[in-house]
């Protein structure tokens, strides 16, 4: 067997599938005002955060789930869940990474994130998320000498209100949708990363999710300040344990970009997608926006979002500043039972304003996979462009690729052009590659990864390897 | 608007010598209907043009009831000089004239279907609406091998006797073995204030073409609403023209079913709007089976404060392998105040497929002008001439040459 296979044997298998035993603190099952006073009380969250969260519930008990998206599901009771949980050793938060529980610096070990060590040596600061609590966070001080602040959120509302206050719901107020609000009430932990002006971030920041505890939905809040001229490079990664029930994931994340700030966000999910059989699997449904606040300011998304029993997230760049810039790239590929329904907004307000849109959808097994993005540019945004590339690719026919896009026009001196194409793998391709040696599960991935170039190269370097073997994985078993 | 429905409903039922059964399907429409209402942005398929909004806006109160005990005279002066042809005339939805004096009698059969109720998937209230208030009906068959020598016209015309009214019409269109039609639809309004709301069915057998004109082209302030159901058998084809220009709303949707093998459906529509006009095009196109192929095409010209939409979908099953599907949107804004929305869908269940869609909106190339103008053309002429170049390639795509010369003639645009 060679080491390509023995690679793939290993992987096939849903890798992080496993859970942790470590005792958890949870809140009393079910969501009322008492709920959310629990977790504002544990947190020690001051007055106005608290207001914050019972607005948000105000709004989210008059509120419908939508149900308008491709991805049916079973309706969720949301008196079922859990809507704390924290393993119990942090409820005296460790002063430093030695006093960590060891089984939890194990767990992230065996997903690849030795906090301690490895973490220095590839240069990225990272902070992990486990359940709904952040455990820790590295390279603190290296952050802090540039005035980059760099934590979890929860401590971010106790040290920095006058920055949480400003912009936390600023981009997605608590009077948004369904699961953005309920968010906005019952989120727990997530980062919270504060470039002051001018200020280059030296290094790679990251936050690794992972839900453990079962019937436990994970709602973090991810809040990025880019202020003036600074820049910052954000990555993502998420896990979770494999359970029969379906979990909800609703996140939000927030970016601000002033003045000549640019931030880049890259997310690769690779949530739980249930069994072949379509059974288990995260909900990942997550709202992600990024507001352009700032002239010459830039947001980039760029996602590959391989796992997930249902994928549901548009990240939307609003770009409100003049000569603004918004870009997304996306790869999204789903086997077996898994349903995906993602793209982008890109809403133009300011002058000159400039978006980019690259979306490869791969779907194969009997799996289902939607495109669909909104490109509004409203009547101020003179001289504004918008480039739509979304490719499909299918293998099978019993999964389905589907691309329903959102064009709206209403600036005479503004060009919009969008393209999307659907086909399969040609056989001449196949052809090609076999008769130079490869098998048939070589050539397809070769070819995908062919496919999803562009977007591949948009993320940064140690992300890019570990997402270009995710898309060679998630095919695994889909031809021949 | 209740009551009023109820009260028109009740007499213009009166006047119709119908079975107690088809009384309560009727009833039963109209129910629907009022349960309903008019459309509105909330349904995913209204979301750009709030049918609703926009006849409270220009219409306001619409009545229902429509006297069709008297006949109207059919002004000879509105029909198409220098092309023979076939007429169906409507003046004020009452069908005054069905004259088909180029063809052999025999071959084409007119049935009186006033009772059938036509159901129609993937459709709306309006259906409901028409179903509840149309009291002629008729299905035209064309029999097996004929072809029509001369087109046919159906002319749709409304004088100023109506007013705030709502116009049903139904027309049901079999064309069976090795059969072929070629229609035109033509509009011509002199009235106000009216919702026009049609309905047309196709049943295309094997081998049948279908070839559909649709001109709006003379300005006035109806608002239209214009459903095609096409249904193709094998090797059939099917080719819908529509161009819109003339009304203050206009909203034609096309629903073309393939089902089967070789079936092809075209649709090209070309949008020239000014003032605050707001017109519609939306097309599904279902690859039901294998070998099936549609093209669409649609140009729009927007200037003022004028608004064009097109909702394009292409649904491709997973039994219809090697289909081929292809979209293709443009459109120029020529003004700061005018609009262009566009939703080209993709829904395919099938891998060996070829679809495609593209779309893309934005000025006049200043380069282009720029390039005529350095050649001695004026400004307003060269804009005139690359609109007229960007306009033409749709109106080319018109197989039938007779009737493509009567189009570029009607709207103007030369080679």
């Amino acid at each position: 067997m060679d080491n390509r296979q023995k690679e793939i044997n290993n992987l096939k298998d849903y890798k992080y599938g496993f859970s942790t035993d470590i005792e958890n603190i949870q809140a009393p099952k079910g969501l009322n005002e008492d709920v959310i006073k629990f977790i504002s009380n544990i947190k020690k969250e001051p007055a106005w955060m608290l207001e914050f969260r019972l607005k948000a519930f105000e709004r989210f008990k008059v509120l419908k789930e939508p149900d308008w998206q491709k991805p049916k599901f079973p309706k969720i009771d949301y008196q079922d869940l859990y809507y704390y949980s924290a393993p119990k050793s942090m409820k005296d938060k460790p002063k430093s990474l030695d006093e960590l529980d060891p089984k939890l610096l194990e767990t992230y070990k065996k997903l690849g994130i030795p906090l301690q060590e490895q973490a220095r040596l590839n240069g990225i600061a990272v902070d992990a998320v486990f359940d709904s609590v952040s455990v820790a966070t590295t390279f603190k001080d290296e952050l802090t000498k540039q005035g980059i602040i760099f934590c979890p959120i929860s401590e971010a509302i106790q040290n920095h209100p006058e920055l949480v206050k400003k912009y936390l719901g600023s981009v997605i107020p608590t009077s948004d949708h369904f699961f953005a609000t309920l968010n906005s009430a019952v989120f727990t932990d997530g980062s919270f990363v504060y470039i002051p002006e001018g200020v280059r971030c030296p290094m790679e920041l990251s936050t690794y999710f992972r839900i453990n505890a079962s019937n436990t939905g994970q709602f973090e809040r991810t809040l990025i300040i880019a202020d003036k001229g600074s820049y910052v490079s954000y990555l993502e990664g998420c896990t979770a344990p494999m359970r029969d029930e379906n979990q909800l994931h609703a996140a939000n994340v927030e970016l601000v970009a002033l003045d000549d700030a640019e931030i880049k966000y890259s997310t690769v999910q690779n949530w739980y997608p249930g069994d072949q059989d379509g059974k288990g699997g995260i909900y990942n449904f997550v709202t992600k926006r990024g507001l352009c606040k700032g002239k010459n300011s830039k947001i980039s998304w760029t996602q590959v979002e391989t796992g997930s029993a249902i994928t549901w997230k548009y990240p939307s760049c609003i770009l409100k500043g003049d000569n603004s810039v918004g870009e997304f790239y996306s790869i999204a590929i789903t086997n077996n039972h898994q349903k995906a329904d993602t793209g982008t907004k890109m809403i133009h307000l300011g002058k000159n304003t400039k978006s980019k849109i690259i979306s490869k959808g791969i779907s194969a097994g009997s799996s289902d996979m939607t495109y669909r993005g909104l490109v509004d540019i409203s009547s101020k945004a003179k001289n504004s462009t918008n480039y739509t590339q979304c490719d499909s690719l299918l293998m099978g026919n019993k999964c389905g690729a589907h691309t329903v896009p959102y064009i709206k026009n209403k600036n005479s001196e503004s060009n919009i052009a969008h393209e999307a194409t659907t086909s399969k793998i040609s056989e001449e391709q196949l052809h090609y590659c076999q008769q130079r040696g490869l098998n048939p599960e070589e050539a397809v991935g070769l070819i995908v990864n062919g496919f999803c170039r562009e977007v591949l190269q948009q993320l940064p370097m140690e992300f890019a390897v570990e997402a270009q073997k995710l898309v060679g994985i998630s095919l695994e078993g889909s031809v021949g | 608007m209740k009551e009023q429905l109820q009260k028109d409903f009740d007499n213009s039922i009166k006047n119709l010598s119908l079975s107690q059964k088809d009384i309560e399907i009727k009833k039963f429409c109209l129910d629907n209907f009022i349960d309903k209402g008019f459309p509105n942005r909330k349904e995913e398929d209204w979301k750009f043009s709030d049918l609703n909004q926009i006849i409270k806006n220009n219409i306001g109160e619409l009545s229902f009831y429509n006297d069709q005990t008297s006949t109207n005279k059919v002004d000879t002066s509105v029909f198409v000089d220098g092309l023979e042809h076939n007429k169906i005339v409507f003046i004020n939805g009452r069908i005054e004239k069905i004259d088909f004096e180029y063809e052999k009698k025999d071959q084409i059969e007119i049935i009186d279907q006033s009772e059938t109720i036509n159901e129609f998937k993937n459709s709306n209230s309006l259906s409901d609406l028409n179903n509840a208030f149309t009291n002629k009906c008729f299905k035209i068959l064309v029999k097996k091998g004929y072809q029509l020598v001369k087109p046919l016209i159906i002319y749709h015309t409304t004088n100023s006797k109506i007013w705030s009214k709502n116009i049903n019409l139904r027309l049901n269109f079999e064309l069976d073995k090795d059969s072929s039609l070629r229609l035109i639809d033509l509009f011509n309004d002199t009235s106000e204030k009216n919702f026009l709301n049609i309905f047309y069915n196709f049943e295309l057998k094997e081998n049948a073409v279908l070839k559909n004109y649709k001109v709006d082209k003379f300005e006035n302030k109806n608002i239209k609403y214009s459903f095609n159901n096409i249904h193709q058998d094998k090797n059939s084809i099917s080719e819908t023209f529509i161009l819109s220009s003339g009304s203050n709303f206009s909203k034609n949707e096309i629903n073309c079913n393939l089902n089967g093998v070789y079936a092809s459906a075209f649709v090209n529509g070309v949008f020239s709007l000014n003032n605050d006009k707001h017109h519609e095009i939306r097309s599904i196109i279902n690859h039901l089976t294998e070998n099936t192929k549609s093209y669409q095409l649609i140009k729009s010209v927007l200037d003022e404060s004028s608004k064009a939409v097109y909702q394009g979908k292409i649904f491709v099953n997973s039994d219809a392998q090697k289909t081929d599907g292809y979209q293709l949107s443009k459109a120029i804004l020529l003004n700061k105040e005018s609009e262009f929305n566009a939703k080209p869908e993709l829904e395919i269940y099938a891998d060996d497929v070829k679809c495609s869609h593209g779309s893309a909106s934005g000025s006049l190339n200043e380069d282009s002008i720029f390039y005529l103008m350095s050649r001695g053309l004026s400004y307003k002429q060269s804009r005139e001439l690359l609109i007229n170049g960007f306009l033409l390639d749709v109106v080319e795509k018109i197989t039938d040459s007779e009737i493509k010369n009567l189009i570029k003639n009607m709207i103007g645009i030369k080679e």
